[in-house]
């Protein structure tokens, strides 16, 4: 089935199995493995993306639902070379430590921030509640989420 | 893990989702936001030839206000619910409820009619419309009927739903100002209750369901009896498992859902009661 989906502001036109994930489509077909698979069953969140601007798991998507929709990944985040506000946060933070929740924690943050631009921590922990890592650095995440609410 | 293959087709009205449904039958499911059926489908837990996919049908998302009750439509995503002024102010319980179903990104797609069909005893909103006497309308080949939350529940994952009905919308008693109090033990954040409990009272009425205490979720029509013969919380809610038979899994043994149903119980009618 032909699906027509903007992804980070190109239009993509991809012939794909009703079955296909929207990560797959992702990750396989256009190459964007900044999307990571981590369980698999809609509970870690590293496959956040925005769809129409909002949070949402790829890995429970199918790409057939995100048809005629507008996807942004982490890919899609930085301009001309500088990175998203968010990104510089987790940056300058140390949001992160092996990595692999961070472009799910990214794209959730933004998403969180766009709903809710001035969070308290407990908002923030809770905002997050579908993205684990395994690292378990909470801490200095949600510190970077605060950190870019606060330079907004 | 991917899916099972299936052939796909997008209604974009009701009557088109009702016709397609009876030309596939039972091979056919609905997809709404697919976020019960999509993990089963991965599981390969579900393999359904034919999805119909009901998610794009915008005349079925609306939260209304229709006299004594609110009416929402059956494809409202829970996080348009959960921040519905008008589900706030007329019934915070489920308000409240819809807020604690899976997380964000989860709210951002489920919807409260796909969560009810699926018909899952785990799941916070089948209780705690079952607690408010909530009315679903059913869309079938022969018209609309009308199918109470306490006749909807039939078994695990089984609804009164015929292979040929859509809900269609759901119609949920104003709270009128009642108390109200919503308990969810779990291990993890977004996991599902091991137990939940949501109930409200009023001067002279009260109603208690239980979250995952059985295959269907269960009204405590027990505690409700109790407390209406004037019975102290705490003794009412000694009665909170007298109508359910909990299973035994990994996270609790039967035994142990008892003695959480009795204290979440307690806990959500004090705040019921404050």
């Amino acid at each position: 089935m032909k699906v027509s989906i903007v992804v980070n502001g190109t239009k993509q036109e991809k012939d794909v199995e009703p079955r296909t994930l929207l990560v797959h489509l992702l990750r396989d077909q256009l190459q964007l493995t900044g999307t990571n698979i981590g369980c698999d069953t809609s509970s870690c969140g590293a496959c956040t993306v925005h769809l129409d601007g909002e949070a949402v798991k790829s890995c429970t998507l199918l790409a057939v639902q995100a048809d005629g929709g507008t996807v942004t990944t982490i890919e899609g985040l930085s301009k001309d070379g500088v990175m998203h506000p968010m990104q510089q946060a987790f940056m300058e933070n140390h949001g992160l430590q092996c990595g692999y929740c961070t472009p799910g924690m990214v794209m959730a943050s933004i998403g969180l921030l766009n709903e809710n631009p001035n969070p308290t921590e407990e908002e923030v922990r809770l905002g997050l509640e579908g993205n684990l890592c395994r690292c378990t650095g909470y801490h200095n995440i949600v510190k970077s989420v605060l950190a870019a609410a606060k330079a907004k | 893990m991917i899916p099972a293959a299936f052939d796909y087709k997008r209604a974009s009205s009701a009557a088109e989702a009702i016709s397609l449904v009876a030309q596939y039958g039972d091979e056919a499911k609905f997809l709404a936001g697919g976020h019960s059926l999509i993990p089963l489908m991965k599981l390969r837990l579900a393999q359904p030839a034919m999805l119909i996919d009901i998610g794009r049908i915008k005349d079925l998302s609306y939260i209304k206000d229709g006299g004594d009750f609110v009416a929402i439509g059956a494809l409202t995503r829970h996080m348009d619910v959960e921040k519905s002024a008008l589900v706030l102010k007329e019934i915070p319980l489920l308000a409240h409820a819809a807020s604690h179903v899976g997380d964000a990104q989860v709210r951002h797609r489920g919807t409260i009619g796909g969560s009810l069909a699926h018909a899952d005893s785990a799941s916070d909103l089948p209780a705690t419309t079952l607690a408010l006497g909530a009315t679903y309308v059913a869309q079938g080949p022969n018209g609309e009927r009308l199918i109470a939350a306490a006749d909807f529940y039939k078994g695990f994952l089984e609804s009164a739903l015929q292979p040929d009905e859509m809900l269609t919308e759901i119609r949920v008693p104003k709270m009128n100002g009642a108390k109200w109090g919503f308990e969810k033990f779990n291990r993890r954040a977004q996991d599902w209750a091991i137990v939940g409990v949501a109930a409200w009272r009023s001067k002279d009425a009260s109603g208690v369901a239980l979250v995952n205490m059985g295959s269907t979720p269960i009204l405590a029509t027990s505690v409700s009896e109790a407390l209406k013969s004037g019975a102290s919380v705490a003794d009412a809610a000694e009665q909170a498992a007298a109508e359910a038979e909990p299973q035994d899994d990994l996270n609790a043994s039967s035994e142990y859902r008892v003695h959480l149903a009795k204290v979440l119980v307690r806990r959500a009618l004090e705040k019921a009661s404050a």
